[in-house]
């Protein structure tokens, strides 16, 4: 979609007036259908992702795996060297599976060493981050969303995307600021 | 069964309505009734304004500082720790003290961004980001020494398991390599959760700054942060797990230095109760240090409406709480030494107040540990920020006594008489201890200068207006809006 003078629409968006307004808001634009949306908020809106249609974020799998590689990686990392490659028995401890009592400290801390990596960067990947820029960043409003700004931008490539709809619905939900925000 | 249809219609009404005010108000946490801008502008703006004066003189005497215990360090790894007044029966001194002590202080840092987290501690919010500042920077501390203890440092990476043309490996049973593991793990986690919660603050900077230099490298670290939902429910869940994941961690650390100990057959170290003394003790002394850099901090930055006298009476609270765990561990130690009727433990402890170090006992365990925190049972002392200072700066200081009473005490006179020896530190040792005090007071002004030293997107949220259900006052008549708060 482009608009009269060429610029591309990346989609439209509103400012609203706080949480609450902004919480609102996100029950009727998931009620109206709109798939491809967000909400803009300087913090965590306690309930937002039920308001908005997401479910619960299935990060905790991917840190899962994480810990159990960290787990995996240190069994072999102890078992290998202290039970096959050097064999040797130290302050009496044997070097067969008997051993393993000694060896859970390191075990743990390689699960959570894991663990930590996998969430820290599941969380950047499945937000795609890093990036460098953003249409939301067109609109020079959209400064304050890291201050005390409240935004919902519905985007163009929603199939349910119509201008005027979307417009309305937006001053409806008591948006402020209707505003086309353009792709670059 | 019967009675619930009839109760809970009335229960819902009175929840709905707005016009109720709970029976108990809390007080708020942020004074004043703050906003969210003004939040912000205070906030980011302790960065944003020009160097002031005072941070100058300050960085360059802690700096001084630093850099002169660098130099100390260098002597050493130059020369050989013979610089240190180390000798046969005293192996371990003034090194793993301050490793310990240093250590110690991170957990703090730890207990308040991950455990009060999961206990949903909102209070925690107004410190958690300097007191994580804090645990990186004490950790850097402590890795110093247990570094440059192993005498070569240049051999330092035989602590690592990695395959060598020698075929030797390092021994996974031993606890010295479990606590490289748990140091390292520890140092990494804590920058990985600091970091995540600083990313939507470093949003903030990026917004606000006109200078183009700073625009890119808070932009740079703010990885396009934008503050969207579909990003904020990923991030939450990262940040609870990384929480849950720090808990045991921090648990995990001090437990694991105290197999350092606890493993050996040294007597008054060879006891079952230091994995949870050790932690109890480094809580203990690192909510000492989280105050005593956080009382100068909100008087600098007019902080005071965000770190308010609940929060200092809260850490007070824990301080009184841990240090009573503490001085139960002490007395418990001296009770085991009599009940076990080994004379090796009993001679150990007798000597530990009575011995060549008897004032280090008197002074440092037990008024500093064990009787000034006891000062907290009184909301008075709680509450004025002298006697609070006072308490914190104690504590500081007792806890590195403990932790020589504990090293060098079980050292210096163990089985055989003939063997017996005394520590006496050389100025090496005394200035490397100091060079780290320098080292980590300039890095968290360096933190102070760049950074947001409390965590705005956190603090935001324990505002009323936060809530997606709060009432306006011109919604509503005005009791509503402050039911939650008591003026």
């Amino acid at each position: 979609m482009k608009t009269p003078y060429g610029h591309r629409v990346y989609g439209i968006a509103a400012e609203y007036p706080s949480a609450a307004a902004l919480y609102e808001a996100a029950k009727q634009v998931r009620d109206a259908g709109f798939k491809r949306w967000d909400v803009f908020s300087p913090f965590p809106i306690h309930g937002m992702d039920d308001a908005m249609g997401l479910g619960k974020s299935w990060l905790s799998a991917v840190v899962l795996c994480g810990g159990l590689t960290g787990l995996a990686t240190a069994c072999i990392l102890e078992f290998g060297p202290s039970s096959f490659l050097y064999p040797l028995i130290v302050h009496g401890k044997p070097y067969n599976f008997w051993t393993v009592p000694a060896f859970f400290p390191i075990m743990f801390e390689l699960t959570i060493l894991f663990s930590a990596f996998a969430a820290f960067f599941a969380w950047q990947i499945m937000g795609f981050l890093p990036r460098w820029n953003h249409p939301m960043f067109n609109w020079n409003r959209f400064k304050r969303v890291t201050n005390d700004g409240f935004f919902l931008a519905i985007e163009a490539r929603d199939p349910r995307f119509a201008e005027n709809e979307v417009l309305a619905l937006l001053e409806r939900t008591g948006g402020q600021h209707v505003t086309v925000v353009h792709e670059e | 069964m019967d009675g619930a249809p009839t109760t809970a219609p009335e229960v819902i009404a009175g929840e709905a309505s707005p016009s109720v005010r709970p029976p108990l108000a809390r007080v708020p946490l942020v004074l004043n009734r703050r906003n969210f801008d003004w939040v912000t502008n205070r906030i980011a703006g302790a960065v944003e304004g020009p160097t002031p004066r005072w941070w100058w003189v300050s960085f360059a005497i802690t700096g001084g500082i630093a850099a002169f215990g660098l130099i100390c360090l260098g002597y050493q790894i130059s020369t050989g720790v013979g610089v240190w007044g180390l000798n046969h029966p005293v192996g371990w001194a003034w090194d793993i003290t301050n490793f310990v002590f240093w250590i110690g202080i991170g957990h703090a840092g730890t207990l308040i961004s991950a455990i009060l987290y999961l206990l949903r501690q909102k209070w925690r919010t107004s410190i958690n980001r300097s007191a994580e500042a804090m645990t990186l920077f004490a950790v850097i501390c402590a890795a110093i020494f247990p570094g440059v203890h192993v005498g070569r440092v240049w051999m330092a990476w035989f602590l690592a398991p990695v395959p060598t043309q020698y075929g030797i490996w390092p021994n996974f049973r031993s606890p010295l390599l479990w606590d490289v593991f748990a140091v390292s793990t520890y140092f990494t986690v804590s920058v990985l959760f600091w970091y995540t919660g600083l990313v939507p603050d470093l949003a903030t900077l990026r917004d606000r700054t006109t200078s183009k230099v700073k625009k890119f490298l808070y932009g740079v670290f703010a990885l396009g942060w934008r503050g969207s939902n579909r990003n904020w429910r990923h991030y939450e869940m990262a940040y609870l797990l990384l929480a849950g994941l720090s808990t045991p961690l921090v648990l995990s650390v001090h437990s694991v230095v105290s197999f350092d100990f606890a493993t050996s057959v040294i007597p008054s170290w060879h006891t079952a109760i230091f994995p949870p003394y050790f932690v109890a003790g480094a809580i203990f002394g690192g909510f000492a240090m989280v105050l005593t850099l956080m009382i100068p901090a909100r008087a600098i930055f007019k902080l005071q409406d965000i770190i308010t006298p609940q929060h200092i009476d809260k850490m007070a609270k824990i301080i009184l709480l841990t240090g009573s765990f503490v001085a139960y561990a002490y007395a418990m130690e001296f009770f085991i030494a009599w009940y076990s009727g080994n004379q090796y433990e009993k001679f150990a402890f007798y000597n530990r107040i009575f011995g060549p170090y008897w004032w280090y006992w008197w002074v440092g365990m037990l008024f500093f540990n064990m009787l000034s925190p006891q000062l907290f049972w009184f909301r008075w002392c709680r509450h004025n920020i002298f006697v609070v200072y006072f308490v914190c700066m104690c504590v500081n200081a007792g806890m590195w006594f403990e932790r020589f009473i504990i090293i060098v005490g079980g050292l210096h006179r163990d089985f055989l008489p003939s063997s017996w020896g005394l520590f006496i530190p050389t100025w090496v040792d005394i200035w490397t201890f100091i060079g780290t005090l320098g080292i980590f007071t300039s890095l968290f002004l360096i933190f102070i200068r760049f950074l947001p030293m409390i965590a705005m997107s956190e603090v935001k949220i324990v505002l009323p207006e936060a809530d997606p259900h709060h009432v306006t006052p011109e919604q509503h008549h005005p009791v509503a809006a402050g039911g939650m708060e008591r003026t």
